[in-house]
């Protein structure tokens, strides 16, 4: 909420500059260059990392239900090719969604409610498992669709003060609001431990953060307009690695 | 009962100062802050924690509201018999957390 003041000024700022969508992303700096060092050693430290402790939560999680049918390691690169096309429900969909699918269809379970501690750390302890994988998301065939939706929603203005995600994180990269720097808002770390939350949070908890920091109504997490957005986002962060948990402010 | 994380090394020489290491998740609410809707947080927090080693007390902490969540606490244990390290949090509600780990002293 303290980011408000110095956001109007810079809204005012900004011209009427139509940006387009890109063919390749640019060069993607991660998050984790932009964290102090002592945040960087926090995320480095596989023992204090605080998100470890969402990590073991998943790693319980999944000794109940999943490991009866998958084996133990088995989803190695998995999260590196989400969010991805789904055949059968003939959409994109993220690895919440997946996980949430396969325990409604495989398993007969209610799903998890988005946002929930049980989700959380069934998404970082399958994500953990792809920690310094290099992104690989699909955008072409049937998630192409997808993608443009995620790539306008980008470039899009919204809110009051009537800014879109690239006016920072593309246009404004490593300037300051106040003391924060702005970085790429790159997502190879999702779901990541930030300062701020003091616990774990998924992309679309992020999405939905920035959102209401430009004054406008968020989605709903798991919308099909946060999916998208995370397919081109995930696009965006093609050259970088997964990081999950990530330490982010 | 909440997640934790400790850290004891499996063996140490006689002597050795050797770092002992453990978070508990925990929200930590300090009480001063507010839902979207305007009513105030309550106070939710650990308030003791404490490490003994081989049956005696060499660590106890007071936790206040101003500690942040999921804290976290690193020390240095000198290591002089085989015996186990065994941690102990509490919260406000009284509600204990144990966790326990064997230091082999070579």
């Amino acid at each position: 909420m303290r980011l408000f003041a110095p956001l109007i000024a810079i809204a005012a700022a900004f011209g009427a500059a139509t940006v387009l969508g890109e063919t390749t992303p640019p060069a993607a700096i991660s998050g984790y260059d932009f964290l102090t060092p002592e945040n960087q050693a926090l995320q480095d430290d596989e023992f204090a990392n605080p998100g470890m402790l969402w990590v073991e939560t998943g790693a319980r999680l999944w000794g109940e239900s999943c490991a009866s049918c998958h084996a133990e390691g088995s989803m190695a690169g998995v999260a590196a090719r989400y969010p991805q096309w789904d055949e059968r429900l003939g959409r994109v969909i993220n690895l919440e969604q997946r996980i949430n699918n396969e325990r409604q269809t495989r398993l007969g379970l209610e799903p998890l409610v988005y946002e929930s501690e049980e989700l959380l750390g069934l998404t970082a302890f399958i994500s953990n498992q792809s920690r310094g994988m290099p992104i690989d998301v699909k955008i072409d065939g049937p998630a192409a669709g997808s993608f443009a939706r995620g790539r306008d929603f980008f470039y899009a203005r919204r809110g009051q003060l009537n800014l879109s995600c690239a006016n920072c994180h593309e246009q404004h990269v490593g300037d300051h609001l106040r003391a924060e720097t702005i970085s790429q808002g790159q997502t190879n770390g999702f779901p990541i431990y930030r300062a701020l939350w003091q616990e774990m949070g998924s992309t679309h908890r992020m999405f939905a953060w920035c959102n209401v920091a430009v004054r406008a109504e968020p989605y709903e997490l798991g919308s099909q307009e946060y999916v998208d957005l995370e397919l081109f986002q995930r696009w965006r962060s093609t050259g970088l690695t997964i990081e999950t948990p990530a330490i982010r402010r | 009962m909440p997640n934790t994380r400790i850290k004891v090394p499996a063996t140490a020489k006689a002597g050795e100062a050797v770092p002992i290491r453990a978070i508990i998740q925990h929200p930590m609410e300090n009480g001063y802050r507010v839902t979207s809707q305007g009513s105030p947080v309550p106070v939710d927090i650990v308030t003791d924690f404490v490490c003994t080693y081989d049956g005696n007390e060499v660590f106890r902490v007071k936790l206040e509201p101003g500690i942040s969540a999921n804290p976290y606490f690193e020390f240095y244990l000198t290591a002089t018999k085989s015996g186990p390290v065994e941690f102990w949090w509490r919260d406000q509600h009284g509600e204990e957390t144990t966790a326990s780990a064997h230091l082999e002293v070579t």
